[in-house]
């Protein structure tokens, strides 16, 4: 096999992230800002910013990949790369994967990286962090995957973002469900694991689903 | 069975026998479970009172917009692998009756809830997030067909959407039921058997069946409409092509 339409895949979504101006630090300043709003909305009473903190990054968390998630695929199906994956006969799938995940790694990855800092301004329990560390990992690369279902079947359509938001939503509920109470209820319990699993199906169901949706958006 | 209906000709000259037959049956029954549930059954004051009376329209309707989903899915497969436009057709068209019933099947239950729960909607009930869930699949369907500028791009794509959202309903489901619930455990379709009185269940289910008649009946007048916009469509273009006289 080939590897190399996937490698420039791979290197081709983090060079425009980084070219992005801000770079790795725009998803880190959307994360930092939604949780600075919370205070102000919700009370500062310390009680209640613990309580909800750790909700609070995983709705931060889902509205990052519908900020994002417009642009993923858009922008090779402008400048002509989708055509070309197409014409190397490439694993469209295997690309779209590949994709999802290096959005992700921009997207999601940076949030994962600073959540002890985030929880220590909202207060959240020390012991809490790493669980919470690991279950924002796991469900963001979820939401990366079904979120990119729904770019790439809206990805001819412009101005698309409050679309692919839609579409994506019922997608995202066992993974909130399964994140919320994996935290909750700790590692290793049935939350914990489903939400792993929920993971792993959506690695099995979701690259193929982006293949036939972007092989559509080619035609 | 459904490869002789794949002939939108033969189909048009079924539905147009069909369609009013399953009105009319399907209008009658529904009226004789209405006219029974309103005025026959005796309240039960455990569900409420008079409030319960909502059944013979909520769980019908609840059954009937998860029937939908399944159909819109099924239709979408079998378009998507044997290429029937028949079926593409019949997805479109359940799409705007599934939500409708899903919205239905929403604001009974809320009316319901109301009086015998105290509260119009709770975010800790599986089935009324289920419920939600399809609800939102069906407006993200029709969305994302009505974005795409072609019938064929808008067809491939919702057939995509539908099979995604098919295999992710079972997830769904066991993460709301995961989810605590205090709704009432389902009392119809039990292993023991029905745990329902024979005088509620009877005029239940044949609401049931009169409204799914009616559902069919209404699928298919949509289809027709849809068939006849696009011999339309094929008639101006050739027109327009010069190849018909205008």
């Amino acid at each position: 096999m080939r590897t190399a339409p996937y490698l420039s895949a791979f290197r081709q979504s983090l060079s425009e992230a980084w070219a992005n101006g801000a770079g790795a630090f725009l998803p880190l300043g959307f994360f930092a800002g939604t949780s600075i709003l919370v205070p102000f909305t919700l009370g500062s009473e310390s009680d209640v910013l613990s309580g909800i903190g750790l909700g609070v990054l995983w709705l931060a968390l889902a509205l990052a990949s519908f900020v994002t998630l417009e642009r993923v695929f858009q922008a090779d199906l402008e400048d002509g790369a989708l055509d070309l994956w197409v014409q190397e006969e490439a694993s469209i799938s295997l690309i779209a994967l590949v994709k999802a995940i290096a959005h992700w790694l921009i997207s999601g990855l940076p949030l994962v990286i600073f959540t002890p800092l985030l929880a220590l301004m909202l207060g959240v329990p020390e012991d809490q962090v790493l669980t919470a560390m690991r279950a924002y990992a796991i469900g963001g690369l979820s939401f990366f995957l079904w979120g990119g279902v729904a770019a790439a079947l809206a990805a001819s359509v412009a101005r698309a973002g409050l679309l692919i938001a839609l579409i994506a939503l019922p997608f995202y509920f066992p993974t909130l469900i399964f994140g919320a109470l994996a935290l909750q209820d700790g590692l290793g319990n049935t939350p914990d694991l489903l939400l792993v699993a929920s993971c792993l199906f959506a690695l099995g169901v979701a690259p193929p689903a982006m293949g036939a949706a972007l092989r559509l958006a080619a035609d | 069975m459904w490869s002789i209906l794949a002939n939108p000709h033969r189909f048009l000259r079924f539905s147009k026998l069909a369609i009013p037959v399953l009105a009319l049956l399907g209008a009658g029954l529904f009226a004789y479970s209405l006219w029974q549930g309103l005025f026959i059954v005796p309240t039960d004051e455990v569900q409420g009172g008079h409030i319960f009376r909502a059944l013979f329209i909520h769980v019908p309707s609840a059954w009937l917009c998860m029937g939908l989903y399944v159909g819109l899915a099924v239709a979408s497969f079998i378009w998507f692998i044997w290429r029937h436009e028949l079926a593409d057709v019949g997805a479109r068209a359940i799409a705007p009756v599934g939500a409708a019933y899903t919205a239905l099947c929403l604001a009974t239950g809320s009316i319901w809830g109301k009086p015998t729960w105290g509260t119009w909607w709770l975010w800790d009930d599986p089935r009324m997030m289920s419920v939600l869930v399809l609800f939102f699949l069906f407006i993200g369907y029709m969305a994302l067909r009505a974005a795409l500028e072609t019938r064929q791009k808008a067809a491939r794509a919702g057939a995509i959407l539908a099979m995604v959202g098919l295999v992710n309903i079972p997830i769904i489901r066991v993460s709301v039921d995961i989810w605590a619930s205090i709704h009432q455990g389902p009392s119809v379709i039990r292993a023991e058997g029905p745990a329902m009185a024979w005088i509620y269940l009877q005029p239940l289910l044949i609401g049931f069946l009169g409204q799914g008649l009616l559902v069919g009946a209404i699928v298919m007048m949509l289809m027709r409409a849809e068939i006849f916009g696009q011999q339309a469509d094929a008639l101006i273009a050739r027109r327009l092509a010069g190849r018909e006289p205008l």
